[in-house]
């Protein structure tokens, strides 16, 4: 009987409040987030391994600042500091705005990871490869995109797979800036409302971080382990 | 290295150990004893604020007073943080003696607390800009842009009842929803009116906001006791004696000076209810 | 790649006026993005100076920062160390001989490495707060201990899991020739060598532990962040002092990041003296540390 009540009152849960679509809306911050960063992070690797000084200072410099900084306070400052005090907006709708303002830090935040990422891909490239570029007369951009770039990803593969991860479960951290829609607002607004049901709504969610993220981790040692370049 | 892993290892045995004790550790001591633990909120300004270690705000006063009246003097007085979501648990568990910490009296509530008072009538209503003219009350607010705090269900009443095309942002504070408030960046904020009057009586806001003065939902405050207290008598007679003698009326003013706040003064000062 | 410059010819004469442009341009375009900013700070009046001086105020810093700081330092350092006997045991547990043991310790490390921490933290919070189960000042700072504990305590069971894996065959069987069991064996010789080859890891490891603890602010905990949120709310500066959390912040981490940086460079000194280097390697690949430019923590976040 007791169990029976349980169940009940936990299915209508699912009816109450939308857990898949709150799910949606992290993937989707996830994926546009791992565009922007990886567009950013890989301009920032090639600055870092690149011939000007200048450029190589402002790509050591942006990873060392965002790669310290708390996800958290980089959210903080995007809402109340960016937007509430410098009035910048990215669209006249709220909801539209907070999720831009979330793409927005998740991917300056992880684009000093995917940067680092590339840049260890790029430091498992054997130097004979450089050399042997060099050798046959090629300059810097054409001995990057010809030779060891093509090689370096194949070798960043797993560490960009955990920084996939680590985005994935970072996606919740946009509720700071106002994303009120994603898991873990949905998961505080559940417990606080349904507080006898707190481990069965934690485990439902937990759940469904462990089918997301765990696929990526498979993928991603698969496909690092194929592509690997044979030595 | 072993005996470096094994200095880890007590120490973290002794953290364990320290964050286990605290969960043992009862401060709670009930009425007669030496000492009366109080929960206050620390982050509302005006109402019940710390700093460093000095705490200020209207429920702060109407404590002390309390707490005078039942024999204790203002250095005998244990403040305890109270959020909102630990309210019963503090209560029913004796880790305070009292709560005073805009706790509203509501029938689900009274099934785990008992209740002395109100000793004030707030509502909700909303804060705007000093020049602000357009918004009047919750049914002006379409289309306008709304801040209220992480899981209150003031904005989500708003939404229902009174204007839905309301742009709707949350914090986890009300702090936060004045700075957005004050950078331009929403209209409004919303929660009960002297909430709203102590963020409007700081310093910082002071002459820059201002409560719009038409609540439209009643707030019983009440001072917060366990179920099976013996002091509810007294803390009712001393909250009639709080509003006989003009302190009630001196706490507010004290408080929330300058900010041209009025308590709606058809429910305000209350009768307290009997206890029982 | 031992060195970046094989990457590209030491620049000629035409290759210097180049780069000299380069650099030109650089600054320029760094200068021009924060004019942009300064301009927006200015045009809403944010360098005004009643809204900077208070926080070189005594109150700004006795009463919101440091205590802050220390709340934040505290969590972090108490989570490092639960993490540590937590990855100890449940990376043993994996390497155990039932295989009971390993499924369970690998389904609880892979678990709460997948869960995200803010989700945790509100969980346990209410947990606590409503169960009881800390006195009631003790539950955010035990939510987020408690959570940082379960994350970092499943990252580290994976260093050590991996850090075993790599070493060399020979250490377990010349333990097991002279007669120790299995289990010995690993305790006394596996696991302190792979536990050594760790410690710049951990040392990183603290900096993820420093930038979580800040999620401990969605859940009320006094840590710097909430202080600053708190500050800044008081004196109506609320950009002033949350840019001033994030520069304690990064000063912090980054000198952490140093000495993390050091400790690994000493080690490989003297693991090539000694001539036991496989640990090491082992574990900098799991975590993406790369032996070229020292600096390669791909994807620890």
């Amino acid at each position: 009987m007791r169990t029976d009540g349980f169940v009940s009152q936990f299915a209508d849960l699912f009816d109450e409040y939308d857990v898949l679509g709150a799910f949606w809306v992290n993937i989707q911050l996830t994926l546009w987030s791992a565009l922007f960063a990886t567009i950013l992070g890989t301009i920032l690797a090639l600055f870092r391994i690149s011939p000007v000084p200048s450029l190589r200072w402002a790509g050591t410099a942006y990873v060392n600042v965002f790669r310290n900084t708390p996800l958290t306070i980089i959210m903080v400052l995007l809402s109340l500091g960016v937007w509430t005090q410098l009035g910048v907006k990215l669209s006249g709708d709220f909801a539209t705005n907070f999720f831009r303002f979330g793409v927005v830090g998740l991917s300056i935040y992880t684009a000093s990871f995917v940067c680092e990422s590339i840049r260890s891909g790029v430091n498992t490239v054997p130097i004979g490869q450089a050399e042997a570029a060099r050798s046959v007369g090629l300059s810097f951009l054409p001995a990057a995109r010809l030779i060891i770039l093509p090689q370096a990803f194949r070798g960043s593969i797993a560490p960009l797979g955990s920084t996939l991860i680590a985005l994935t479960k970072n996606s919740t951290v946009a509720s700071v800036v106002g994303v009120s829609t994603e898991t873990s607002s949905l998961l505080k607004n559940m417990i606080e409302f349904h507080s006898s049901l707190m481990v069965a709504i934690f485990l439902t969610f937990a759940l469904g971080y462990v089918i997301l993220v765990i696929p990526v981790g498979l993928a991603t040692t698969a496909l690092s382990r194929r592509l690997a370049v044979k030595r | 290295m072993r005996t470096r892993l094994l200095g880890a290892i007590a120490l973290a045995a002794a953290s364990a150990l320290a964050l286990a004790g605290c969960g043992s550790d009862d401060s709670g001591s009930g009425g007669g004893g030496k000492k009366i633990t109080i929960g206050i909120k620390f982050d509302q300004p005006g109402l019940g604020f710390k700093v460093g270690d000095k705490y200020s705000g209207f429920d702060v006063d109407v404590a002390t007073y309390i707490a005078k009246k039942l024999g204790y003097s203002a250095d005998q007085i244990t403040w305890k943080e109270s959020p909102s979501a630990q309210r019963e648990t503090l209560l029913s568990t004796h880790q305070v003696d009292m709560v005073v910490a805009t706790y509203s009296i509501t029938d689900e509530r009274k099934k785990t607390v008992a209740f002395a008072g109100p000793y004030f009538v707030a509502g909700q209503d909303l804060l705007v800009k000093n020049d602000n003219t357009d918004i009047t009350g919750p049914e002006s607010l379409d289309g306008k842009k709304l801040c209220s705090v992480t899981g209150s269900t003031s904005a989500q009443k708003i939404k229902d009842t009174y204007a839905n095309k309301v742009n709707l942002v949350e914090y986890p504070g009300y702090a936060e929803c004045v700075t957005a408030l004050n950078g331009g960046a929403v209209d409004a904020v919303t929660t009960d009116d002297i909430i709203l009057a102590g963020l409007a009586a700081q310093p910082a806001n002071k002459g820059k906001v201002k409560v719009v003065g038409k609540p439209f939902t009643t707030e019983n405050y009440g001072v917060g006791l366990p179920k099976d207290n013996k002091t509810c008598q007294k803390v009712t007679d001393a909250i009639k004696s709080m509003i006989d003698d003009g302190s009630w009326q001196k706490f507010l003013d004290t408080n929330l000076e300058g900010t041209g706040y009025k308590p709606d003064s058809s429910k305000n000062p209350p009768t307290p209810a009997a206890c029982g | 790649m031992s060195t970046q410059n094989v990457l590209f010819d030491a620049p000629g004469p035409r290759g210097r006026r180049a780069i000299m442009v380069g650099n030109v341009v650089g600054v320029v375009v760094v200068l021009a993005v924060l004019a942009v900013v300064a301009r927006r700070f200015a045009d809403k009046g944010q360098f005004a100076a009643d809204l900077w001086t208070p926080l070189v105020h005594a109150d700004a810093w006795t009463n919101f920062l440091i205590p802050g700081l220390v709340d934040t330092l505290e969590a972090a350092a108490m989570s490092i160390v639960l993490a540590l006997v937590f990855g100890l045991v449940f990376g043993l547990g994996r390497l155990a001989s039932s295989r009971a043991v390993r499924w369970v310790s690998g389904t609880i490390v892979e678990f709460f490495r997948a869960v995200p921490v803010l989700l945790m933290m509100i969980f346990f919070f209410y947990v606590f707060a409503v169960y009881n189960v800390f006195q009631s000042a003790y539950v955010p700072l035990a939510a987020v201990v408690v959570s940082l504990t379960l994350y970092n305590g499943a990252v580290v069971a994976e260093l050590v899991r991996s850090g075993v894996h790599g070493l060399p065959r020979g250490q377990r069987e010349a333990a097991l020739a002279t007669g120790l069991t299995s289990g010995q064996s690993l305790r006394s010789i596996e696991v302190p060598q792979a536990l050594s080859a760790m410690l710049p890891a951990l040392l990183s490891q603290l900096v993820v532990v420093l930038k979580d603890s800040a999620l401990g602010s969605a859940i009320g905990y006094t840590e710097l962040l909430q202080q600053a949120r708190r500050l800044g709310a008081k004196d109506g500066n609320m950009l002033q002092s949350l840019l001033v959390a994030a520069v304690i912040f990064i000063v912090v981490n980054y000198l952490l990041t140093l000495v993390a940086g050091r400790a690994r460079r000493r080690r490989r000194r003297s693991d090539s003296g000694q001539g036991a280097n496989g640990a090491t390697t082992a574990v900098a690949t799991d975590v993406g540390v790369t032996p070229i430019t020292g600096l390669g923590e791909g994807g620890r976040i």
